[in-house]
């Protein structure tokens, strides 16, 4: 397991209780062991967009969604075969999530990236949720080790291998950091505003390009998601 | 004559090495960054990394979830015959890939763009790539499979002679930025940089300098080389470390490769190859015998000759 001498670290039992999850600030580092389960923009559609609901109970499913797509095979035995596991960029399902807590009642999401401190605001305080970032990123085989059974696949025939909901039970799975908490703080924006007072010294001295492009923006302080 | 069964055996094995293994040489780049490396949060993510590579070499599993879209690079030497010719041969790398997708297993992540059509195997409608290049001797065929992740880090923009190298800067800077916030780009990277050539060429020639050169190569262009070195200074100045936090650890190694370009214009293109920079490669003689490696050997004298005709001793054109 990595070690963060200078980062807190913190392992959770799930499902994880609101108390639980206000021991987490930005930037604690978290292993999870318990239920977690796969779902992304596939199952979004279907289950939010789409009114399909939910392919199981909330609790068959567990309170803890991946965003993330297994390198795995379904073999003909109907077991499987896990390899790595490595999240997916979550800022892309922002306009599903809050249907979908309602629906799931998950309260942590694990992803890749973040999403903004505004959606944390909007969709997840209100839900009592979290976001985990994965490390990395692509700590595919430290996070493949850390899974210990596929309880269960969903709409694997409708969606293929890579969008179904895999459920997955999780032994010190991890690392992850927590990017989100319970007050809708960010740390990757924390971190941005550390970066951002040095960066117009890096332009010092060149213009803009010849031929301009429409573009949404040019501030390079502003975030492209 | 080279078998088609060796070939096809060696494209499995390589499918499986480039998941798995990480090159020695980026590994190197990244234990470099990592020596240096003083925000905090980045070197815990740089220390994740690092325990993540050997995780995945004892387990045999792929070192990243998201095991990229496969792709090939042939080289074949010019005294190559492959048993079946051509079409079996890319037979064969279809094969090993949809195989490999299965036994490794690699995510299939290749879907159709618009009905999302997924063979959960990695193949489809141009898929995998096979690009090719040639070698002016040889009875070989050089087989690379580089497995990179496709979402974020690229960009191409048409710049002009008048924006001179301070606009290639700028542009560098802007995709970096851009793409380097939160990680998306899933740095340190090797950076590769295709200047020139028509527009589909350049986002090859930036997108093979990122994938097919080694940590520690250098252009033959001395005035290019030093431009390679000033980027990756650039980037790693930033502020910015793995996953977008404060720190010093964007760009593990520039790659520029040029070609020539329309008259008016100086085409740029930028490409990343992530903390899983996968890619692997083996030599396939006549007999059948492999060897395996992991520096591609794609840019060669022959691939950046400038001539008419083919002068070895001539090589690599350098600025006066």
């Amino acid at each position: 397991m990595t070690t963060a001498p200078k980062l807190k670290t913190v392992h959770l039992r799930l499902p994880a209780t609101t108390e639980d999850l206000a021991k987490l600030e930005i930037g604690t580092v978290v292993y999870l062991t318990g239920r977690v389960y796969t779902a992304r923009e596939g199952v979004y559609k279907k289950a939010v967009e789409e009114g399909a609901g939910l392919p199981a109970a909330p609790e068959e499913l567990g309170f803890a969604n991946f965003h993330c797509s297994p390198a795995a095979t379904l073999n003909p035995d109907g077991s499987a075969t896990v390899g790595a596991v490595t999240a997916t960029a979550s800022f892309r399902f922002a306009k599903w999530l809050d249907g979908w807590f309602k629906l799931s009642r998950c309260n942590i999401i694990i992803g890749k990236g973040g999403m903004t401190g505004e959606i944390y605001k909007r969709d997840f305080v209100p839900h009592n949720a979290i976001y985990l970032t994965t490390v990395g990123y692509g700590t595919g085989a430290l996070l493949g080790r850390g899974i210990k059974r596929v309880v269960g696949t969903y709409w694997v025939e409708d969606l293929g291998l890579a969008q179904a909901i895999w459920v997955l039970e999780v032994e010190n799975f991890g690392p992850f950091i927590v990017d989100g908490d319970l007050a809708g703080n960010s740390l990757f924006e924390r971190e941005n505003a550390k970066i951002a007072p040095h960066i117009d010294e890096l332009y010092a001295g060149t213009k803009p390009a010849t031929l301009r492009r429409y573009g949404e923006t040019d501030k390079k302080t502003d975030e492209v998601i | 004559m080279i078998p088609i069964a060796s070939l096809q055996k060696t494209a499995e094995e390589l499918m499986a090495k480039a998941a798995i293994e990480i090159p020695e040489d980026y590994l190197a780049g990244l234990r470099k960054c990592a020596d240096t490396e003083k925000g905090d949060l980045s070197a815990f993510v740089l220390q994740a990394m690092l325990e993540n590579y050997e995780a995945a070499k004892e387990d045999r599993r792929a070192m990243c979830g998201d095991t990229g879209v496969p792709r090939w690079y042939v080289k074949m030497g010019n005294e190559a015959r492959i048993e079946g010719g051509p079409v079996a041969l890319e037979t064969a790398l279809r094969r090993a890939t949809a195989t490999a997708t299965h036994d490794v297993p690699l995510r299939p992540n290749r879907v159709h763009p618009l009905w999302r059509t997924d063979h959960n195997n990695n193949c489809g409608i141009g898929a995998p790539e096979i690009e090719y290049s040639f070698h002016p001797e040889g009875d070989w065929v050089d087989l690379t499979t580089v497995h990179k992740g496709g979402l974020f880090g690229s960009d191409y923009r048409m710049l002009f002679p008048g924006d001179g190298i301070d606009g290639i800067r700028r542009f560098y800077l802007d995709t970096l930025i851009a793409f380097g916030r939160r990680g998306l780009a899933c740095q340190p990277a090797i950076v590769g940089v295709g200047l020139g050539g028509s527009k589909d060429i350049c986002m090859v020639l930036g997108k093979q300098a990122s994938c097919l050169r080694t940590v520690g190569s250098r252009n033959p262009d001395p005035k290019i080389a030093a431009l390679e070195a000033e980027l990756k200074d650039l980037g790693n100045n930033i502020g910015m470390g793995a996953m977008g936090f404060m720190g010093s650890s964007m760009v593990v190694a520039c790659h520029i490769e040029v070609g020539y370009c329309h008259t008016g214009g100086m085409p740029m293109s930028v490409h990343m190859f992530c903390l899983s920079s996968r890619r692997a490669t083996a030599r396939v003689y006549a007999d059948g015998r492999a060897e395996f490696r992991t520096d591609p050997q794609w840019f060669t004298d022959y691939m950046r000759r400038a001539s008419v005709d083919w002068e070895p001793a001539k090589k690599v054109e350098a600025a006066e």
